[in-house]
């Protein structure tokens, strides 16, 4: 078991379902309840991630995030840092191809909720923010926590916009998933064997999670 | 305290509606789907902008389009029970009242939320959710909790429609005793005519967006403003007549309904030859014996239906030749036992002179074709279009105005 391929890939999972929290939360319940002219265009750019092959995200990507693109430069006169081939890169990377990931199951579970219900809440002298807090968010919580599962599954798993846009840097950009292709192809089949049960059950786990979550859900 | 209203807006639905609720005084709202009832609601309660208009609660302003005012619906303090409640689900009846009522200390919302948990009937309901209560019981914690807040306003979204029959009449009983104890105006939506009747002290007529007539339910069904009003109102004795004579000195006003003169009071708006729309309320159709038959507006019928509820018979009988129009009227069902009113018998009815009402011609309900466009909610024809296509009889010579 590489472990510290196994740690990189639970800092990255973690820190992409924590950061993408608040993001998704603003977005699905935006596309949830507005009627905003260019929804549907914003939907479909949040889905495309879902259905591009990860190595083309990955390229795009790569070049979006390279030492000659504006993002790129901007970030190293900020940090000092490269966003390409590091874990800050990766991090960004992992925050755009999980996106559909967070935003949908949210999406659906704000969409649930009856309009009447929050505009029950606001008659009763409730705030937006307190009606958020108070009514929204634990009516639609099974969803919010179903879309975190997926993203932290989903992150551990990612291989090929990972090796795209962070190459496999020990320490900084190798996650499990590298590893397990480095194992594998330098024929050390007992650790590839090793990680890929430990993350078949992780990724069996957070799968049934989100199924209970959504049969809690739709019980209501 | 008063609340004024004028709402006015071309989409997305159009609305020209004026609403005065005086406080302790219900106003019901009524009218067919669609035509706008629940959105004036939501304006009030400020859910809904409209383009223009303003919302005035004795002398605050709520909303006004020309001075840029509208306050959000935190601020308005209203009550608002909705139409299928939006109870929160994950909270118990205790917690959706204590939500409520965010305006007290923490530690006296619990001590206030079960007091007017226990003002609607609902002692040791406290720590149910919202699923684990019957309908009528959801609909009292929506009112409980619309209350809570002691609004300056309270607004009933057709608060009746979710629950059976009967328990439907104790929640109407229910609000008819409450409403004696809140001296606030009442707004109530519902499109069922007799729950208006037995609540209101007022009701409003809406049709797409427009406000068409305001009076009393009393008054409503003796003096409806229009044909379209007469409709709406469920008025099933409505038809289209010719006016044949007009005295002012003898307060009459003299109709040619299928070849039978009929006398009205005066109403001195229709000159002799214009074709009018009356309409008579059930209770202005008497029946009479045959030694009565000389009575005035008085001619037989044939009975074609009688529908029994409670002791209370509703006859529904043909009249004219061909038997082209229909009158309703209710007698006590042993009355109708005793004196034979079944199907195919005839009978004679008298109708009373200062029951009928004449309106001018409405178009809409003048065109059969156009009937059904104008009108979804009692898509029965009226028994006068089944007789206007026919050539009224022509004014009888020297019956003419004076």
């Amino acid at each position: 078991m590489d472990w510290q391929a196994l740690a990189l890939s639970l800092h990255l999972a973690s820190a992409t379902a924590l950061l993408l929290l608040p993001l998704a939360l603003w977005l699905a319940r935006l596309l949830a309840w507005s009627s905003m002219r260019g929804r549907s265009v914003l939907e479909a750019l949040i889905l495309l991630p879902l259905v591009l092959p990860p190595t083309v995200l990955g390229y795009y990507l790569l070049l979006g995030f390279g030492s000659s693109s504006l993002l790129g430069q901007i970030y190293h006169v900020l940090s000092g840092r490269s966003l390409v081939f590091s874990f800050d890169g990766l991090l960004a990377a992992s925050l755009i191809f999980n996106l559909p990931f967070a935003v949908q199951p949210m999406q659906r579970a704000f969409a649930a909720i009856p309009c009447e219900i929050r505009e029950a809440a606001w008659v009763s002298g409730l705030s937006r923010w307190q009606t958020f807090l108070r009514i929204e968010l634990p009516l639609a919580w099974p969803g919010v926590a179903a879309a975190l599962a997926l993203c932290f599954a989903h992150t551990l798993g990612e291989f090929g916009v990972v090796l795209m846009v962070g190459g496999s840097l020990p320490g900084e950009t190798k996650t499990i998933a590298i590893a397990i292709y480095d194992q594998a192809q330098a024929f050390n089949d007992s650790a590839a064997a090793n990680m890929s049960a430990f993350l078949l059950g992780l990724s069996f786990v957070a799968v049934v999670l989100v199924s209970r979550l959504g049969r809690g859900r739709t019980g209501r | 305290m008063r609340l004024s209203a004028r709402i006015e807006q071309s989409a997305p639905i159009p609305l020209a509606a004026d609403l005065d609720c005086e406080s302790g005084e219900l106003l019901a709202l009524v009218g067919p789907s669609g035509s706008g009832k629940s959105t004036i609601l939501r304006c009030l309660a400020g859910l809904h902008r409209p383009a223009g208009g303003h919302v005035r609660c004795g002398e605050e302003t709520w909303f006004d389009a020309t001075r840029g005012i509208d306050l959000p619906p935190q601020r308005r303090r209203v009550g608002f029970v909705f139409q299928h409640y939006a109870l929160f689900p994950h909270l118990t009846a205790l917690a959706n009242v204590m939500l409520a009522l965010t305006d007290l200390p923490a530690d006296q919302r619990a001590a206030r939320a079960r007091d007017w948990l226990a003002r609607a009937n609902l002692e040791g309901f406290d720590h149910r959710r919202p699923g684990e209560l019957s309908g009528g019981q959801q609909q009292r914690v929506a009112l409980a909790r619309a209350l809570a807040r002691e609004p300056r306003v309270l607004l009933l979204d057709e608060p009746f429609s979710a629950v059976d029959r009967v328990t439907r009449r104790k929640l109407l009983n229910q609000l008819i005793d409450l409403r004696r104890s809140l001296a606030i105006p009442i707004i109530l939506v519902t499109h069922d005519l007799e729950e208006a009747s037995l609540l209101a002290d007022q009701m409003t007529v809406l049709h797409r967006g427009r406000t068409l007539q305001t009076a009393t339910p009393e008054e409503m069904l003796a003096r409806p403003a229009s044909a379209l009003v007469a409709r709406l109102t469920d008025q099933t004795n409505l038809f289209v007549g010719k006016v044949t004579h007009q005295s002012r000195a003898s307060d009459t006003t003299v109709i040619d309904w299928l070849g039978h003169s009929l006398v009205a009071t005066h109403h001195a708006d229709f000159a002799p030859g214009e074709t009018v729309c009356w309409v008579i309320p059930e209770a202005g159709v008497v029946l009479v014996r045959e030694h009565q038959s000389e009575r005035e507006n008085t001619l037989s019928a044939k009975v074609n239906e009688r529908l029994a509820w409670r002791g209370h018979a509703t006859v529904t009988a043909s009249v004219g030749k061909q038997g082209e129009a229909s009158l309703t009227f209710a007698i006590g069902a042993s009355v109708a036992g005793r004196r034979c009113i079944v199907p195919g018998a005839i009978v004679l009815l008298q109708l009373q002179k200062s029951a009928i009402r004449l309106l001018p011609a409405d178009p809409a309900i003048g065109a059969p074709a156009a009937l059904d466009r104008v009108d979804s909610w009692y898509p029965r024809p009226l028994p006068g279009e089944q007789a206007a296509p026919r050539p009224l009889a022509a004014p009888q010579p020297g019956r003419s105005s004076e």
